[in-house]
């Protein structure tokens, strides 16, 4: 029986705009995907409910384009934007984890083999946390496209790999940012997972002159989207 | 209004933001029954998911500042996961229900699009028979893939299954939340 009392559940994700479990095209997802159907679990305290980092445990790094003081090889740019939930409300204060691909496509990771080479100051990884208002930003440098084993001559598109917790465990959010104008994206088995193909260009930052920095860094926009809490009944 | 954003993949390398202190929830010094969750997660062939990042919630004891009440674990080159936290209470469902003491999983890797969440209960529970997920499933052998088992003193294990297995094995329940 429900009771006034009960947590305002998440919306449910809007049509299309998920990507599927099992998604052909892309070879991983064979073995790892359920073959069950998933069990629909109506929110309470354990899914509206979330982490809270702290900035005192859990430090900001918002420069990944320097390392001790040297500079990383590659083009600088600040990406900026804002998270927001559905209704449009702002999400102050929650974290965003970033990491990725040198400028010449290699992870500072021993799992990566690919025959390019690292760079001594680049790690690549960074953490920074909105503002009152939803706003975050950090600089970096546009990470290099690379290849894997999906299928033949297969290439991964730039892209920065980003992480959102929001305000509670349902609205967790892992995704990819990619760039303006990349020709490997109609290519890309994980992009194109993305059935709705709006949502999937939301996925592309746009350039932004009011950040780019004179002489220094190209910038970018990307604003999120994290689940609204809803009014909406959950489907029965 | 706006549709939420699009999930990818967490993707192979995801290492580099780990940091291995994440798997234990008491290491700023909470203080509560310490319990430790270790266990495997397998793919549809039977093989150890080594790449994979199994993050872990728990709404009771309150997080605070000694208890962030959320950790992250990688699997290794067996598959395995291990968290050192504090065993939850129970904490409030729907309505006027109770929901049995659990852990919230997910788990990311590659090869998964977005992340697959999954309970965690405890074996021996009594109030496991009112929890209303639990209640729900009704195949056994599927219900019991959400209950963590005894592995010595104040030590659960729980592996999670992708897929059902070559032999059959019975896939793991995940949740649509």
């Amino acid at each position: 029986m429900e009771s006034a009392r009960d947590p305002v559940p998440f919306r449910p994700y809007q049509p299309g705009t998920q990507p599927p479990y099992d998604a052909a095209a892309y070879g991983s997802t064979h073995k790892r995907h359920p073959l069950e159907n998933l069990i629909r679990l109506p929110h309470a305290i354990t899914e509206t409910t979330g982490p809270q980092f702290s900035p005192a445990h859990f430090p900001p790094i918002r420069d990944l384009s320097v390392l001790n003081g040297k500079a990383a090889l590659g083009e600088r740019i600040i990406v900026h934007g804002r998270i927001t939930d559905e209704d449009s409300r702002p999400v102050p204060h929650t974290i965003v984890e970033i990491w990725q691909a040198n400028a010449s496509g290699r992870y500072q990771h021993p799992g990566d083999q690919h025959d390019a080479p690292l760079d001594p100051n680049f790690r690549g990884e960074g953490r920074v946390f909105t503002d009152d208002d939803g706003w975050y930003r950090f600089t970096s440098i546009k990470p290099g496209a690379y290849p894997w084993r999906n299928h033949y001559n297969a290439w991964r598109p730039n892209h920065i790999h980003l992480s959102f917790f929001g305000s509670g465990f349902a609205q967790r959010l892992i995704t990819q940012m990619y760039f303006p104008g990349d020709p490997l994206l109609e290519l890309d088995p994980i992009f194109l997972s993305i059935p709705d193909e709006a949502a999937r260009n939301r996925l592309i930052c746009k350039l932004d002159i009011s950040v780019t920095e004179p002489e220094s860094a190209l910038g970018y926009r990307f604003d999120i989207v994290l689940r609204g809490r809803g009014a909406t009944p959950m489907e029965g | 209004m706006p549709a939420a954003t699009s999930g990818q993949t967490i993707g192979p390398f995801w290492h580099l933001i780990e940091h291995p202190e994440w798997a234990d929830l008491t290491r700023f010094g909470a203080a509560g029954e310490r319990v430790t969750l270790t266990g495997s997660v397998i793919d549809g062939d039977g093989n150890p998911v080594t790449d994979a990042a199994v993050e872990l919630w728990q709404a009771d004891p309150p997080a605070d500042d000694r208890f962030p009440a959320f950790g992250r674990c990688r699997t290794d080159e067996r598959g395995e996961f291990h968290f050192t936290t504090l065993k939850p209470g129970p904490v409030p469902g729907r309505g006027n229900a109770q929901q049995a003491p659990h852990f919230a999983i997910t788990v990311h890797a590659r090869g998964l699009l977005k992340g697959l969440v999954t309970r965690a209960y405890f074996a021996d529970d009594a109030r496991n028979e009112t929890d209303s997920l639990l209640s729900s499933i009704e195949d056994p052998k599927r219900r019991g893939t959400l209950i963590a088992q005894p592995d010595g003193s104040k030590r659960w294990r729980i592996d999670i299954r992708l897929q059902r297995g070559p032999k059959g094995e019975t896939e793991t329940v995940f949740l649509d939340v």
